[in-house]
């Protein structure tokens, strides 16, 4: 996906709408509303469509336990569950349910959703922050240095370089780290969030945002600080990578387009140097389509997080998704992909509300 | 620009090499750096094509097999003459199975692409074409299903496959379904943005007005205008393809191991070896999945910058 945004950037309709002719504060209001009123529908119909291909191949306790039970109590766990009523009926009370925030509880372990994305969404929200900071640390100096030296080895090495962090699954970047860093020179932890005294202790740490590094600084001991950012270094560079490689190519991309641009040449005739016409004059205005792409990346990065989670049993949605999968619990599966379609829905909305306020084509 | 002028202007602008011969045509439009870069792409894609062709005689064992001889293979043994990328945890021989992988792989990105270039096409000429409710109901629903995580898509819909019909579809089959799902939204989209821009040409009035039916129209007059843009999209999402079988397999999601070779299968085996220190049975299928992505994403991107000049000087036109 990430490549062939790049490759054919006049594919979204929204950028092209919002250059259009938003250049008055109504304009704007109206845009962001519809906008915002837009998430819904995209919510609902995710939320509408997992539900119906999920369930419409059976019911979940047959899946979960077929062969293991007989069918009488199969029956009896499904009228239990209400899954022995109709489709339509159990539809409208999973969307009522999430209304109220109640997604269901597992099957295999009758663990709330609800709890599960407290817990463990907090998890991969941390894993996702410190990959997007690994991400911008390593693609917007690079792809800027790329731009600059356009065409000679530096660009060409960097360029090939962000199409291998593409090319190579995360996954196998984790495991090539992991084998690198932590078994061959023992210098990171192989997996986990945490050693298990540091879990033991954060445990206990009120009020708890179950975000491992915001537990460990309010309990205030720099050791579980510690230990918890070196758990944190091979995931966050796994993923990050990955992103930072895209990152690195839009950079690039906008950064030679925007120093072709009027005003760029205007500057330099001006007797500005190279230098200060770069970070003064282009580099702000190059920003600008990063950030509107980097709203895309949010799904790459999530769906990135789950197979980076897998690597280290980094314990968020992610790791919780495949272990549910492999038990064959679909309320689970279905209760974090919806969750995750969510995020995503509500996070690209973010994005554009971002790159409205930023773009300096909407403030004047 | 909208989409819409995006697209008749490539139009223009491939008009002339849709006729040459595909590699010779875009070999001769580049030079340097970008033939360097598009000459390295098509080894790739061609070696991993002459693998997968050739695989049952490239390989030295079956994919499945853990034995020879009626001797049993040594398991997670070592790289060595007898077993070139040594044997992974199950005693199967890890060079037989990356080869064999390859031809796995090449099946899903062939079934894939055609099944969601065929949906996808379909959906976005009718769409595009006829417009009303029916076109801003599918923008809906598949702009929800583009914004949502690829690999996530692939799963819920490999899980329906799986769960709703099991043995009746092959893996590989069930597999190229799943990616399908991922790459229909976007055919889709590119399709019915040209459509739109495209129906309103004088032509198709002329067409229309001579009393061509609509399946006439859509099929004959506009297909062959909306598909320019189809190549670059194709040749890299045969890359994503790869990524996400690997992705579905290393989540356990992918082909049974004994129905065939499947690398993110083989990587997710070998996620507990790496903490031994064994490195064979993940190096080698995970740089198979590198080179073959390297090879497809370095072909789209020259094919993308040789059709597409316009990708570049657009902002200076503004």
């Amino acid at each position: 996906m990430t490549a062939t945004t790049e490759a054919a950037p006049t594919a979204d309709p929204e950028p092209a709408k919002r250059t259009g002719g938003q250049s008055r504060y109504g304009a704007l209001a109206r845009y962001l509303g519809v906008r915002a009123l837009l998430i819904i529908p995209t919510a609902w119909i995710l939320v509408t469509l997992v539900f119906f291909l999920m369930r419409g191949i059976g019911d979940p306790i047959t899946a979960s336990a077929g062969g293991r039970l007989t069918p009488a109590q199969i029956a009896e766990r499904k009228a239990a569950a209400g899954f022995d009523r109709p489709l339509l009926a159990q539809y409208w009370d999973y969307l009522t349910g999430l209304f109220r925030g109640d997604f269901g509880t597992t099957l295999t372990d009758r663990r709330p959703i609800s709890d599960l994305i407290v817990v463990n969404g907090a998890a991969t929200l941390e894993l996702a922050v410190w990959a997007l900071l690994v991400a911008m640390i390593v693609g917007i100096p690079l792809g800027l240095f790329a731009a600059t030296h356009r065409d000679r080895v530096p660009d060409v090495v960097l360029r090939l370089l962000a199409v291998l962090f593409y090319a190579a699954p995360v996954f196998f970047v984790g495991m090539l780290l992991k084998l690198l860093f932590s078994v061959k020179l023992g210098w990171l932890p192989a997996s986990g969030r945490f050693s298990a005294s540091t879990e033991i202790a954060l445990a206990g740490v009120r009020p708890q945002t179950h975000i491992a590094i915001v537990d460990a600084i309010l309990y205030g001991n720099s050791t579980y600080v510690v230990d918890v950012l070196k758990h944190a270094v091979l995931p966050a560079l796994a993923l990050g990578l990955l992103t930072g490689g895209v990152f690195l190519r839009l950079v690039r991309v906008n950064m030679l387009q925007t120093l072709r641009a009027g005003y760029v040449d205007a500057a330099r005739a001006r007797g500005l140097s190279d230098g200060v016409v770069t970070r003064r004059h282009a580099f702000r205005n190059a920003l600008v389509p990063v950030v509107t792409v980097m709203g895309m990346q949010i799904a790459l990065l999530l769906g990135g997080a789950v197979l980076t989670e897998t690597t280290f049993e980094w314990n968020g949605l992610g790791l919780q998704l495949a272990r549910y999968l492999s038990a064959r619990d679909f309320v689970a599966v279905q209760g974090i992909v919806t969750v995750i379609a969510i995020v995503v829905a509500v996070m690209s909305f973010v994005i554009d509300l971002a790159v409205a306020l930023i773009d300096p084509r909407v403030r004047f | 620009m909208t989409i819409a002028a995006a697209g008749a202007d490539r139009l223009v602008v491939e008009q002339p090499k849709s006729r040459a011969f595909p590699g010779l045509g875009l070999l001769r439009s580049t030079h340097g750096l970008q033939r360097a870069t598009l000459v390295l792409g098509l080894v790739l894609v061609a070696g991993f094509i002459l693998v997968a062709v050739f695989a049952p005689l490239l390989a030295r064992y079956g994919f499945a097999q853990t034995s020879a001889d009626g001797v049993e293979f040594v398991r997670q043994q070592a790289p060595s003459a007898q077993h070139w990328f040594g044997t992974s945890v199950r005693g199967e021989d890890v060079y037989s199975r990356v080869i064999y992988g390859a031809r796995t792989a090449l099946m899903v990105i062939v079934l894939s692409l055609i099944i969601s270039l065929l949906v996808g096409v379909v959906l976005g000429l009718v769409s595009g074409y006829r417009g009303g409710w029916l076109d801003r109901v599918l923008v809906l629903v598949m702009d929800a299903l583009y914004a949502m995580p690829s690999l996530l898509l692939a799963i819920v819909v490999s899980i329906v496959l799986v769960a709703g019909q099991s043995g009746t579809l092959g893996g590989i089959l069930s597999a190229s379904v799943a990616i399908m799902a991922v790459f229909v939204p976007q055919y889709f989209r590119v399709v019915r943005n040209a459509t739109m821009a495209i129906k309103v040409e004088p032509f198709v009035d002329a067409a229309r007005v001579t009393g061509a039916s609509t399946t006439r129209i859509l099929f004959r007059h506009i297909l062959s205008n909306v598909t320019s843009s189809l190549p670059v999209i194709i040749t890299l999402n045969g890359a994503e393809a790869i990524l996400t079988l690997a992705g579905l397999g290393f989540l356990g999601f992918g082909i049974e191991p004994t129905k065939a070779a499947e690398w993110g299968y083989d990587l997710n085996k070998a996620l507990s070896d790496i903490s031994n220190g064994i490195w064979w049975t993940a190096v080698f299928p995970g740089t198979a999945i590198v080179l073959a992505v390297l090879g497809m994403t370095l072909v789209g991107e020259s094919i993308n910058e040789v059709l597409n000049p316009l990708l570049r000087t657009r902002r200076a036109a503004n």
